[in-house]
């Protein structure tokens, strides 16, 4: 579609529209004025590639699932907690645990944009970003949490968190029955990105 | 009053697709240079959060529906380059740099990506302000909208608007976006978790039980 608007309040409309071509544009613009430098640019991509992502988080859950006075310090104050493990940082300098049980299942949505526990999740995946998920999930949580093959029952009350401040939310999910015998390390891997944003559940060993 | 962004409880726009835990983290290569350059910009400390949420929020509707996600952080990101002189259109429309900017020694160096990345920018701040509210205090929100900056950046959204609920937790005192994003000011307040029950924010809510949580500064919020 050929871009049709050129105005003083969007200069964004004199760059290529093509989205690759308009990024590259604007790179390299940066990159000439030295504004950026290319090789930090690299290593924000490996950051959040390689070093930053959900495996952080699961350490947290795995954790507060083995240890209970852990857990009870991460409700109080998931920021001193999670900070002490180095896991704070840009997008995650304010931190509220949030734990589901039988009786209260939370989730997590941020229908004005798209905040999230980067430190310990990583860039959030599509679907958190989406119109659709940001849309429906204060609405219908329910409905949306059947698309992701969660069923709670009736019993359970559903909690929403639409992080509209600086607060980040981490869900604890529920523990899966059968786990006493395993130590942090094998719970860990039952830890899921969905479950810790609460759009799914720990998997079962 | 209202912006394209604050989608909140919107029909129509079917359902969500999952993704695989393991699906790339970029699907696109630009995505992740869009994100990098984003981050970069934001290190040479011309705005803040705030401000670039705003520029997103403030993109022609028209050009929000149709952007991909990373599509809208380049295009605000390009704006907010134009509106603090970093670049210019003239730049812009001959697609190459004007000499070196001023600002050029103090671009983010990559040995120094690890460091400000775990830094990050917390919001709390110091406050006169006293905490009006407690855990367990009902409250009311009052209309959506900026009350500095007609039309300006709030977190309140129109879903929340004009509603009843109870308060959860206080977080301390936190920089007011309303403000910040224009510039004004932190204008820190008291930040609550402030709870709604789904039967007071929906006309058809699948469970009446169910809540929705949200965070909301002092100035949103009325006693009951």
């Amino acid at each position: 579609m050929p871009h049709d608007h050129h105005d003083d309040d969007h200069p964004h409309s004199l760059l290529p529209p093509e989205p690759a071509l308009r990024v590259k544009a604007l790179e390299t613009l940066l990159i000439e004025k030295g504004l950026v430098d290319p090789a930090a640019l690299d290593e924000i991509i490996e950051t959040y590639s390689h070093k930053i992502g959900p495996r952080n988080g699961a350490r947290v859950v795995a954790r507060a699932w083995s240890d209970p006075a852990f857990k009870k310090a991460l409700l109080e104050d998931a920021t001193k907690v999670v900070a002490e493990l180095g896991f704070f940082g840009r997008q995650g300098e304010h931190v509220v645990a949030v734990e589901n049980t039988n009786a209260v299942h939370n989730m997590i949505v941020c229908t004005l944009c798209s905040c999230y526990p980067w430190p310990l999740l990583g860039i959030p995946p599509g679907w958190y970003k989406s119109d659709a998920y940001r849309a429906r999930a204060v609405r219908e949580p329910r409905k949306v949490l059947a698309e992701f093959g969660v069923h709670l029952s009736d019993e359970t009350a559903v909690r929403v968190w639409d992080s509209t401040a600086e607060i980040r939310y981490l869900v604890i999910p529920e523990r899966p029955d059968g786990t006493d015998d395993l130590d942090e390390g094998a719970l860990l891997e039952l830890v899921t990105r969905d479950s810790m944003i609460g759009t799914g559940l720990a998997k079962t060993p | 009053m209202s912006r394209v962004h604050d989608m909140g409880g919107r029909f129509g726009d079917g359902a969500v697709v999952p993704e695989a835990e393991d699906a790339p983290l970029f699907e696109e290569e630009w995505h992740a240079r869009a994100l990098a350059i984003t981050l970069a910009c934001g290190a040479l400390g011309h705005w803040n959060i705030d401000i670039s949420r705003h520029a997103r929020e403030k993109l022609a509707p028209r050009d929000y529906a149709k952007f991909t996600y990373y599509e809208k952080w380049t295009a605000a990101l390009a704006d907010l380059l134009v509106e603090t002189d970093l670049l210019s259109t003239d730049e812009f429309l001959a697609g190459a740099a004007k000499g070196k900017s001023p600002m050029a020694g103090r671009v983010w160096k990559a040995e120094a990506v690890a460091e400000g990345l775990a830094r990050g920018a917390p919001a709390d701040r110091q406050s006169d302000i006293p905490a009006q509210f407690k855990s367990g205090d009902p409250v009311q929100t009052r209309a959506a909208g900026n009350l500095l900056v007609d039309g300006g950046h709030t977190r309140l959204p129109g879903y929340a608007a004009k509603a009843k609920g109870y308060v959860v937790r206080l977080h301390g005192t936190h920089v007011l976006p309303d403000s910040a994003a224009h510039r004004l000011g932190d204008a820190a307040q008291p930040l609550y978790a402030v709870a709604f029950r789904a039967s007071e924010l929906w006309h058809a809510p699948e469970d009446p039980d169910d809540e929705v949580v949200l965070d909301l500064w002092q100035s949103y919020l009325m006693p009951l």
